[in-house]
């Protein structure tokens, strides 16, 4: 029977298509990668010991498209997942399968979705292979534009949980209105746009505990306003969680709540930036027993500066959804070609600054009661320090064939909340000094040698480390890499060990091939919002991706 | 589940045995920098050739990438007619800061924002930077995944080759 609808379905298609959508543009597209590791025996540096020797990541992406009409899945397989990622991604299978349809009026998705209400303080799903999140929910969802410039969501479903499914449903509903495209004789033409939002998300999960009375249906609702006028932007958006006891939240009853404010304004050749954050108690999740990144909902980003250098990440931050207060401000000035400071061909300076506090809280005692509030906040005044980030990035094009960046930046971090989650002293805040200098030296069109020095400076945790790179680009399509991290401050002499990595790729036009070689230091990992310590490796790993 | 899956493949494969072309630019719904919606299909230059670069704030050789065709960017134009679209895939955490980088670093690109990563999915973007070349009919001709110091120069060799009506490797 199933065959023979197979068969049908296949059938019918081919005739639909050979009868009637003739003249409707088609392509079948995708991309894939794979990611394979064998590991080396290296306790010294406190690499775990991998009984398969070879670990591996990989998947596919397959979409069709026909007209208004698309379709596809992805394959994914870990044999098993590679060191540093949740060793929960067991197995293979295909977690994402959707059939689409988008006109003007209606854009319907049966199958697996992605998307996000807002900043996505209350909903966002998202993904990000490379760091294996992927919250998709399995469902239905319904975009309709009723107005021009109106866009009402909808959508019900349950959340990939690895290769199943949370066991919580969540259902959401979002509109977002731009006037401008609306009244459109009236503003169309105006100068300041404006955009306003409203959503409402509702997770339901059955009470599964003998002493909390677990509320099975947990609400949130947030509303958004964007205002645009040139150069000047300002985006507000408020958030508020009724009683949603979790794991996260060691079962605390008390309400949620979040505010995110930013603004900027960029002239010619200069920008200002400045956001502020308050967050109390909104980790949401559709399975309240989850930890780590398993079934979030929402998503709150840290207000923190996207740093790419080795020793600038080396201690991350991630937004506290138990309770937060955070700033960042940041200011780019472009100095002109031909200008003093300038020279022949400009340069770019860009300050930055972004701290982290938590809550100014009372702890109440347990009460006797299925219902548990565990604390109170008593004023709007930052409470502990989590985290500061001071620095300043100046790039350089020096003549035709030099051209370099750099960093300094000092940061604080408080370790036994970021990492440990906890508010038991254990830690002591690390405190650190770091130096980058990242020079490209261009001897020829398509020819490069790229350096990097670092320096970190710091007197906790694990102690100073110094970082040597050479990339050298001999065509285009071909690259060799060094890495050094050498950990010489180490208060044990015998731990002052050296990273080193040897990188090679190979580019052709979509397709990357690239093996490496060597040591990968313990490093902190944060991905959607939660940091944890992955373990040192030693080995050699190949990855291979391809867009088609 | 299995059959469901292997009767969605049976239909993909029947729909597609019988073309299989570069395709056009898929209907995605991306943003501009003051909010307002635009459906990514409507993608035009007036039967020029575009370029489309997806990028992040946080992405280093992207930055660089568009640093360097910026400095030639005039005489692109001038040459050629070709339009180049930036499509930043910062999410929330880093979007705020599109606007004020684009407008320091003094682009004259059309950027939009790809905040939910619908177009990147659309396109099979992996990772960034990456470009596509869009010939003057609207069809994909080319992409190029990754950044090295003068593959701009390439990037244009294919763009006068388009226009030329020459056939790219894809």
């Amino acid at each position: 029977m199933k065959k023979f609808l197979i068969g049908l379905l296949a059938l019918f298609s081919y005739s639909v298509k050979a009868q009637l959508l003739k003249d409707v543009s088609e392509s079948i597209h995708g991309n894939f990668e794979v990611d394979a590791q064998y590991y080396n025996k290296d306790t010294a540096i406190g690499a775990p010991i991998v009984p398969q020797k070879i670990l591996s990541n990989g998947f596919g992406n397959l979409n069709y498209i026909r007209g208004n009409f698309s379709a596809g899945l992805r394959f994914e397989s870990y044999n098993p997942v590679m060191l540093g990622f949740d060793p929960r991604y067991q197995g293979t299978g295909i977690p994402y399968k959707y059939a689409r349809y988008k006109n003007n009026f209606v854009d319907i998705t049966a199958g697996n979705f992605y998307d996000q209400f807002g900043s996505g303080m209350i909903l966002r799903i998202y993904e990000n292979r490379g760091l294996l999140y992927d919250n998709t929910i399995e469902g239905f969802r319904a975009i309709i534009t009723p107005l021009k410039g109106v866009t009402v969501k909808a959508m019900i479903g349950r959340q990939r949980v690895f290769f199943g499914l949370s066991p919580g449903i969540v259902r959401g509903g979002d509109v977002e209105w731009n006037l401008n495209e609306t009244f459109d004789s009236l503003m169309a033409h105006k100068k300041t746009k404006v955009t306003l939002g409203g959503s409402f998300v509702s997770k339901y999960q059955t009470n599964q505990s003998p002493t909390l009375n677990e509320p099975e249906n947990v609400g949130c609702f947030g509303g958004r306003a964007n205002i645009n006028h040139g150069g000047f932007n300002i985006y507000g958006e408020y958030a508020y969680k009724i009683n949603d006891p979790s794991y996260v939240n060691r079962y605390n009853f008390k309400d949620g709540q979040g505010a995110y404010l930013t603004t900027s304004y960029a002239g010619d050749g200069f920008s200002i930036m400045a956001a502020g954050k308050y967050v109390d108690n909104m980790s949401y999740r559709s399975d309240r027993d989850q930890t780590l990144n398993a079934a979030m909902i929402n998503y709150m980003p840290a207000l923190t500066k996207y740093h790419t250098y080795l020793m600038a990440t080396f201690y991350p931050y991630a937004t506290q959804p138990n309770g937060e207060m955070a700033a960042q401000g940041e200011f780019q000035y472009h100095f002109k070609k031909g200008s003093a400071i300038g020279g022949k061909y400009g340069m770019e300076v860009a300050l930055n600054a972004s701290v982290a506090y938590g809550l100014d809280t009372v702890n109440l005692a347990p009460q006797n009661d299925a219902r548990q509030f565990h604390y109170y906040v008593r004023s709007l005044r930052p409470g502990e320090k989590y985290f500061h980030d001071f620095n300043i990035e100046i790039s350089k094009k020096i003549n035709k064939k030099v051209k370099g960046t750099f960093l300094y930046s000092n940061q604080f971090y408080n370790k036994d909340i970021i990492v440990e989650n906890s508010s038991v002293n254990i830690y002591p805040n690390i405190k650190t000094n770091i130096f980058v200098l990242d020079v490209t030296y261009k001897y020829k069109t398509g020819s490069s040698i790229r350096f990097e020095a670092q320096e970190m400076y710091t007197k906790q945790d694990k102690g100073s480390w110094a970082v040597g790179m050479i990339e050298w680009w001999p065509v285009s399509k071909f690259f060799a890499a060094v890495v050094d991290q050498w950990n010489y401050g180490n208060d044990d002499p015998s731990k002052r060990f050296h990273y080193y990595l040897f990188n090679i790729g190979f580019i052709r036009d979509a397709v990357r091939v690239t093996l490496s070689y060597g040591k990968q230091r313990q490093g902190i990992f944060c991905v959607g919002g939660v940091c944890r310590t992955v373990p040192a490796s030693d080995g050699v790993a190949l990855t291979v991706t391809a867009t088609f | 589940m299995k059959k469901i899956m292997a009767s969605l493949v049976i239909v993909i494969l029947c729909c597609t045995a019988f073309t299989f072309e570069g395709g056009k630019i898929p209907s995605v719904t991306i943003k501009n920098l003051d909010g307002s919606k635009i459906n990514t299909s409507t993608f035009s230059n007036n039967g020029k050739p575009i370029i489309i670069s997806f990028w992040a704030t946080w992405c280093k050789p992207c930055k660089k990438e568009l640093d360097n065709i910026m400095e030639d960017y005039a005489d692109w134009q001038k040459e050629t007619g070709v339009k180049v679209i930036a499509i930043s895939i910062d999410d929330a955490r880093t979007m705020p800061k599109v606007i004020t980088d684009v407008k320091t670093k003094g682009w004259t690109y059309e950027v939009y924002l790809d905040d939910n990563q619908d177009f990147q999915r659309a396109m099979n973007v992996n990772m960034v930077p990456h470009v596509f070349l869009v010939d003057g009919k609207g069809d994909i001709v080319w992409s190029h995944n990754s950044y090295a110091e003068g593959d701009e120069a390439i990037l244009y060799e294919n763009v006068k080759r388009v226009i030329k009506g020459e056939k790219l490797e894809h």
